[in-house]
């Protein structure tokens, strides 16, 4: 405390001084550090551009047409009398797998994080998010041997349908599996609702549940909003689960109990066949560039709501 | 205490950003450093799903016979292993159906070599359907009608079958994803090269088809004679409506009078050499022959060899 | 007239308060049964699968090989081929997550470009499964040349996993308080000095927590390595623990566990069980000890 350096800051001497080589070591490492921050950006481009340059020939080539690409429903991709490129029955797959996923996930998931950030204690509390994060760590590959063993044979016995394989098996997956991204944005985006919000609310005189569905519901929308896309966006990308549960049939589903193919499990299950090179190679990366711009759109809008949530 | 941790997340930093470098820089080189059993050699085996079991039963028994060479096997259909082979990125491509035209084209431009052929077995292709279907034999026109586009049976009914304890007896055709040489030889021998019908179950292996046939009364499906299980039961073939059908045996294999038979290939580039030549070798002998019998498929006559 | 009732009778309940109650027991209930509905197939789901698999499941069935075309014995070369694409891919992408988190959380400023690089890294974590496959196929085993191996596998889970790293360092980084770091810049330290010398020692449980997610999320994919690396047999030498050499391909345990559920006929009916069992196990145990490390260090922590 007497020390007279620190009472008379007039005698403080110059900072000592730095060896070089630390300056320097400084500089380099901060450079990598910038560098491993803007690789992001570079590994997001290269997957567009390394999966779209694969799939270019076949754009520019003649006997390909892209609205058929999009909106036929014949895949025939290696037929000796008449090639055919269409999408469509497997879009639709997609899209009715992950509609079916979300009615089952939406519900219960954000039912699971009302629950856990309003009424739960912080012992159970934390048993539930630890369960739901367990729940969020299994493979997707477990996920779809226990639809293709177990899954299916109750859905036949519950059902009668002819196949256990289908819509509603990978429905019931990948709703599972993206419960626990449901919950824990939801979570989070209940958690950011200010007390004061549920206190006046208590004040006067609302039930929890009013509260949840008067207060909470409305102000946090945004945020729910953004867990379920989050979802969507899962179970949309999700791969070996669909390929193993839905029954792997290029078909518009009429029925929960009829089988389906997903954009993601038709790569996995032609890539590995098709020749390298051929147009049904580049058709597959074409379909891998739709994929990469569908969750891209999901993604960004989810992120969108989010940023709007915080900007308020 | 978080220092302490810190200092071993500080080694196990730099440890693992040195090995990282070294992952990348390896591969360039020999890289022979990584593996400490000196002087193996790796056979790289791709293509046919029907054939990747026997190839598997072979290479883990070659294991045995020559413990410094290791055989990686991989499947995907017999179009990536003949795709793989063009870029000759492997060793041997095995093939339930013959190299095309095209692609021995591509072969020799692309690697400068000669794709050599090896029939290394034959296998049936069994039409299977549930246990408890009444049905014990199909003719190849019926098949034709319950797979192809445009094809009129839907219903078991139409071939006069009744399955016990079935109210919808809506025919469920499994099939094989697309290109895989089963696949192809199916719609080339029965289908007569028209398509097959939207919404079968593609399903991605043989296994899988076999399994589906088993769990669904109503289903219909075909794959290696191999798969057989015990939930399931092959059809008898008969060329045409009338004349007498045949079953998929060992025998009926050989002497060609069961349809759906097919002969197995291996490819190598050029004549093979070394190793590669000595594994194919074995393959062909008593005792790779028998492992393959043992596996399911019908082995070459004796006295058989390579075309 | 609920006022009324409330005063004649103080402490019992107006029917409106009752209502509110058994409103707010429903409410509680119901919400309880939704939250409870995802630990049942969890536990369901793990107790079926120990059930079917416990037949084959045993020490020896771990470190045993395939035997009878992959139909008996134990699963070896698999687990071991696991291990590799974790190692190196761990190698990969710790580095460049932990740096890439650092920048993000430290040095970033609020501009266009370091929001352009919060997108790119919420959008690589949504990227599908299946595309980072075409992307590893395209780029690792093709361009660059790698072939079908071990490197351009572990490359592709690398990529794959560094949203996980990044995520979950950032979190830890911005839970170290604010004050901590203007102390430390008072005296005169510079911005990596302060890192180093603050930041790091504070946050590095929750860096450990995201190193170790990134383990299990590897461990566990299945895609990515199909197409670029990991094989359907290989046939190594029993009892190595270094069988393969990087630009080898190697089995996997999904990938093992994909092809005996699909392609291996008559297999003894336990073995995929038990397989996906060890998968499970395993993917559990390193979520479970990333769990357990942050509740521990949590419980330490001095503010």
């Amino acid at each position: 405390m007497t020390d007279p350096a620190l009472s008379n800051p007039r005698t403080v001497g110059p900072r000592p001084r730095r060896r070089a080589w630390a300056v320097i070591g400084e500089r380099a490492l901060e450079t990598v550090i910038r560098a491993s921050g803007v690789s992001a950006i570079l590994f997001v481009l290269a997957i567009f551009f390394f999966v779209f340059r694969e799939a270019a020939p076949v754009l520019f080539s003649d006997d390909f047409n892209f609205l058929e690409f999009l909106f036929s429903a014949q895949w025939y991709p290696t037929s000796d009398i008449n090639v055919r490129y269409g999408t469509w029955a497997l879009t639709v797959g997609s899209f009715s797998v992950t509609a079916l996923a979300m009615v089952l996930a939406v519900p219960f998931g954000l039912g699971a994080a009302i629950y856990i950030s309003e009424f739960s204690g912080p012992r159970q509390r934390e048993t539930l998010k630890i369960t739901i994060e367990l729940l969020a760590a299994i493979p997707s590959v477990v996920w779809g041997f226990i639809g293709l063993t177990v899954m299916s044979r109750i859905i036949v016995a519950l059902t009668g349908a002819p196949v256990g394989v289908n819509l509603l098996n990978g429905g019931l997956i990948l709703a599972l599996m993206s419960v626990p991204i449901i919950v824990s944005i939801g979570e989070d985006a209940l958690k950011a609702v200010p007390d004061s919000y549920r206190e006046a609310a208590q004040a006067l005189g609302a039930t929890r549940w009013q509260i949840v569905f008067r207060v909470l519901l409305p102000a946090a929308k945004n945020g729910l909003l953004a867990a379920v896309l989050l979802g969507v966006g899962r179970a949309v990308g999700e791969t070996m689960a669909v390929l193993m549960a839905t029954g792997h049939a290029v078909h518009l589903p009429h029925s929960l109990v009829d089988s389906v193919r997903t954009l993601t499990a038709n790569i996995a299950a032609e890539l590995g066949e098709a020749p390298v090179g051929s147009s049904h190679y580049q058709v597959l990366f074409l379909t891998g560039v739709l994929l990469f711009c569908i969750t891209f759109a999901v993604n960004l809008t989810a992120d969108l709501v989010i940023r709007g949530v915080r900007r308020k | 205490m978080s220092r302490h941790i810190l200092r071993v997340a500080q080694i196990l930093f730099l440890g693992g950003l040195s090995a990282g470098l070294g992952a990348l820089l390896l591969p360039t080189g020999c890289g022979g450093g990584a593996g400490p059993e000196p002087a193996t050699t790796s056979i790289q085996v791709k293509g046919s799903d029907t054939m990747v079991n026997v190839a598997q039963a072979w290479a883990e028994e070659y294991r045995k016979v020559e413990p410094t060479v290791a055989v990686e096997v991989s499947g995907g259909g017999s179009g990536v292993g003949i795709a793989a082979l063009e870029r000759g990125t492997i060793d041997i491509a095995t093939a339930s159906r013959n190299m095309k035209p095209d692609e021995i084209e591509r072969t020799r431009r692309n690697t400068g070599k000669e794709p050599m052929e090896f029939v290394v077995g034959f296998d049936a292709l069994a039409v299977y359907v549930n246990k408890e279907n009444p049905i014990n034999e199909i003719a190849l026109e019926q098949l034709a009608q319950i797979f192809a586009e445009g094809g009129t049976i839907t219903k078991w009914s139409q071939l006069g079958v009744s399955i016990p304890g079935v109210s919808d007896d809506t025919i469920v055709q499994v099939s094989r994803q697309s290109s895989s040489g089963t696949y192809e030889f199916f719609r080339e021998h029965v289908l007569n090269k028209k398509d097959f019908k939207l919404g079968s179950r593609d399903m991605n292996g043989s296994k899988e088809v076999v399994e589906l046939v088993g769990t669904t009364k109503t289903a219909i499906g075909y794959s290696g004679m191999g798969y057989a299980t015990l939930a399931v039961k092959m059809l008898k073939v008969a060329r045409k409506a009338g004349e007498p059908a045949v079953a998929p045996t060992v025998e009926n294999t050989l002497n060609k009078s069961y349809p759906l038979a097919r002969s197995l290939q291996a490819y190598t580039l050029g004549e093979p050499q070394g190793a590669v030549k000595k594994y194919i070798d074995w393959m062909l002998s008593d005792a790779g022959q028998k492992i393959l019998q043992e596996s399911g498929y019908v082995p070459i006559p004796t006295g058989g060899k390579s075309t | 007239m609920a006022v009324v009732s409330l005063a004649a009778t103080r402490f019992t309940k107006t029917a409106l308060a009752a209502r509110k109650e058994r409103a707010e027991a429903v409410a509680k209930w119901a919400f309880f049964g939704m939250a409870v509905a995802m630990i049942i197939p969890l536990v369901a789901i793990i107790a079926y699968l120990l059930y079917r698999a416990a037949p084959s499941l045993s020490l020896e069935f771990l470190v045993e090989m395939p035997r009878r075309g992959m139909r008996e014995g134990g699963i070896w070369p698999a687990f071991i081929g696991t291990l590799y694409l974790v190692v190196i891919s761990l190698a990969v992408s710790a580095p460049i997550g932990v740096l890439a988190a650092i920048y993000l959380n430290e040095y970033a400023r609020d501009t266009w470009f370091n929001r352009l690089i919060n997108l790119a890294v919420i959008n690589l974590a949504g990227v599908p499964s299946i595309v980072h496959a075409l992307f590893g196929l395209g780029a690792f085993v093709y361009a660059a040349k790698f072939g079908y191996s071990i490197v351009a596998a572990s490359l592709t889970l690398a990529i794959m996993t560094l949203p996980v790293i990044i995520a979950s360092t950032r979190e830890a980084l911005a839970s170290v308080p604010m004050a901590f770091r203007e102390a430390c810049w008072n005296v005169g330290a510079t911005r990596w000095q302060t890192i180093k010398a603050v930041v790091l020692p504070n946050s590095i449980s929750g860096i450990l927590t995201g190193v170790i997610l990134q383990v299990s999320r590897a461990a566990g994919e299945t895609a990515p390595i199909m197409f670029t690396g990991a094989v359907f047999f290989k046939a190594i030498q029993p009892g190595t623990v270094f069988p393969y050499r990087l630009q080898d391909q190697c089995m996997a345990l999904s990938m093992h566990l994909y092809t005996v559920s699909t392609q291996i006929p008559n297999v003894k009916e336990s073995i995929p069980y038990a397989t996906a069992i060890v998968l499970l196990g395993t993917v559990l145990l390193v979520n479970v000890s990333a769990i357990g490390l942050r509740v521990w260090l949590r419980n330490r922590k001095r503010w």
